[in-house]
């Protein structure tokens, strides 16, 4: 029977309630697989060989190193979940600053925790096989990479702008309509344009999509009124550590400390 | 009066008498698919009776920017276009076109998902929509292959078209000869809105049978003077292509810098050809079930502006978006004449209006064809 485990690492969790709030495909799953660690839900041994393993979070402390280290040694295929196993999360955005200053000004004994001053993606340290975007994946995301796993077939790669999703959902377009900043032209899709079809816009939890021209779509914001702190935000907010996302940022960082 | 009317064409709709339309069309059986305001957007949604109707509404449309007012008018169809008409109904942005369901025996049975549907009247479809119909079928249903899923629909509906009282600022459909008058068929039902009610003529034998029975009478020569007036007021319009059929010189200049402008301009998002009422492509995928005794083969919407669009082989084509915006505009405008005997743009400014930077086709076309390097 092919082995699963789901890790965790710098995260909020969210991502491994994927698994959690499936429902009755989770009893299917645990008659299919057999899932040999999994803390959120009771099973843990960490050390366990796999066939698949899903990783969630950065790595952000010491132990994160080692500990990803063996990951990768006793995992055949590696799926990283969520934007902080995949692109650092939003503790990534510590890179951008004096991480040590940040612990500083909140902890009264600082020197008691041990942290790296980055927070930084799986893949910067080790093999990633497959990379699923989102804060937080969706269940449906999980289940069709295990599912296809299992057929033998690879994942599919889901890089395509959220634009098309909104048009496939008949979605009217807030930036167009209402002059809303979206991040959407510039993100990639899989969470079925949940923020725009709630009449708000995307806020790039999904990371960049293929191909993203980050700088015409900061030039827009611009030019709906967003100074350049604010484009700025924009592109860090969540996907920091994304190369993409973090030099479009510290481009109109640059740009506001020029002005 | 007497002079001025002619009793023997009975065409006139007084405006309160509007509903009875809806009710013979739901009476013959058909579902209502018509205007309203949703999302702050003109959209086609099903629709039972006149309150539902975008009342009043104008839609005003620039590169990049759609927004809606109440003018306080009585007229129902003074707004131009919103970003879809038909296409979504017709061609779906995603659908399941057939099912494979495993056996205890571990055999496969295949069926196709494809059912009969019911027929839908669309209420208030333009003259650009109707041209961008004739375009989607001659793509769907004509050739050796013909898509039984689309055809299933098509031969479903029942068109009640407008002519165009006014035209957006991204209208151009008078330059590419789809617009802003419904001429030729096409269509069941053709009305023309005035203040007051509809001068309403049929286009078809299933439009004659919906035409008896409303309660119509006699239009006057004035008010068909004042529909003309109209027409003509919304042919002045500020966009324009400078010919029919730019192939030869589109084709000519496919080095031309101003690929290289919009490379940095252009997000590459596909919004464009998804607004588009003639863009066809698509993908399709396979959506197994988690025991992987059933799956689903799901075709939908595509875009020429994703790198899956010109994937071969462990290679793609098209990396990069200069050439991705040149194989949609040398394509709807240029090769399309090869494939379908005419340009694939009939006008409507949909790509304008709901590019997220107001990229402006008329624009690039102009320098594009014009010889200007720098626009």
């Amino acid at each position: 029977m092919v082995s699963v485990a789901i890790h965790k690492f710098s995260s909020c969790d969210g991502c491994q309630l994927a698994f959690l709030n499936a429902g009755q495909d989770l009893i299917t799953l645990s008659n299919m697989v057999e899932i040999v660690n999994f803390a959120e839900a009771g099973i843990v041994d960490t050390r366990a060989k796999a066939d698949i393993a899903f990783v969630e979070g950065s790595i952000s402390t010491p132990e994160d190193l080692e500990r990803i280290s063996d990951i990768r040694h006793n995992s055949n295929y590696l799926i990283t979940i969520g934007a902080c196993a995949t692109a650092g999360g939003l503790q990534a955005l510590r890179n951008l600053a004096n991480g040590k200053e940040w612990i500083a000004d909140i902890y009264a004994t600082a020197d008691t925790i041990s942290a790296l001053p980055t927070s930084t993606p799986i893949s910067d340290h080790v093999k990633v096989d497959l990379e699923l975007w989102g804060c937080p994946v969706s269940t449906r995301q999980v289940f069709t990479a295990i599912r296809s796993l299992l057929f033998d077939v690879l994942p599919r790669d889901e890089h395509d702008k959220l634009c098309l999703e909104c048009k496939r959902q008949g979605v009217s377009c807030v930036m167009v309509t209402q002059g809303i900043p979206c991040m959407g032209p510039v993100t990639r899709t899989g969470c079925g344009a949940l923020c725009p079809r709630h009449g708000r816009d995307c806020y790039a939890c999904y990371g960049p999509a293929e191909n993203p021209n980050t700088d015409a779509l900061g030039k827009r914001f611009a030019g709906l009124g967003l100074v350049s702190g604010q484009i700025a935000a924009r592109f860090h907010f969540i996907n920091s550590a994304s190369p993409d996302f973090r030099q479009a940022g510290l481009n109109w960082k640059d740009k506001g400390n020029d002005g | 009066m007497s002079q001025d009317t002619d009793q023997t064409r009975l065409d006139y709709l007084d405006r309160p008498q509007f509903q009875s339309l809806l009710d013979v069309l739901q009476d013959a059986g058909f579902r209502c698919v018509g205007p309203q305001v949703s999302d702050h957007a003109i959209v086609f949604e099903e629709i039972s009776y006149v309150g539902q109707l975008p009342t009043g509404m104008v839609d005003r449309q620039g590169p990049g920017r759609y927004t809606l007012k109440d003018t306080g008018t009585g007229r129902f169809f003074y707004w131009v276009s919103g970003p879809q008409a038909l296409k979504p109904h017709l061609f779906l942005p995603r659908e399941v076109l057939w099912q494979v369901d495993r056996d205890d025996d571990g055999k496969l049975h295949f069926s196709s998902a494809c059912g009969q549907p019911q027929g839908v009247a669309f209420i208030g479809v333009r003259s650009c929509d109707l041209a961008a119909l004739d375009l989607l079928d001659r793509h769907f249903l004509q050739g050796d292959y013909v898509d039984s899923a689309y055809q299933s629909r098509r031969q479903q509906i029942f068109i009640i078209a407008v002519n165009c009282a006014r035209s957006a600022e991204t209208c151009f459909c008078h330059s590419t000869g789809d617009g802003p008058q419904v001429r030729g068929g096409g269509y069941d039902l053709l009305l023309s809105e005035l203040d007051e009610g509809f001068i309403i003529t049929s286009g078809s034998s299933k439009g004659d049978e919906i035409l008896v029975r409303l309660p119509l009478r006699a239009s006057t020569n004035q008010q068909h003077e004042q529909v003309r007036q109209e027409l003509v007021s919304a042919e002045q319009q500020q966009r324009s292509l400078p010919s029919t059929d730019l192939n030869e010189k589109l084709m000519s200049q496919l080095e031309h810098p101003r690929w290289d402008d919009l490379q940095e301009r252009c997000l590459s998002c596909g919004n464009c050809t998804a607004v588009c009422p003639t863009c066809f492509c698509h993908s399709e995928i396979d959506h197994p079930g988690l025991n992987g005794m059933t799956s689903e083969h799901i075709r939908e919407w595509d875009s020429c502006f994703t790198s899956g669009h010109s994937y071969i082989h462990g290679h793609v084509l098209r990396d990069d978006t200069r050439k991705r915006y040149r194989q949609w505009l040398t394509h709807k405008l240029a090769t399309w004449h090869d494939q379908y005997q005419r340009s694939g743009c009939v006008g409507c400014g949909r790509c304008i209006t709901w590019c997220p930077v107001g990229i402006d086709l008329t624009e690039e076309v102009a320098v594009i064809c014009g010889g200007d390097a720098h626009g």
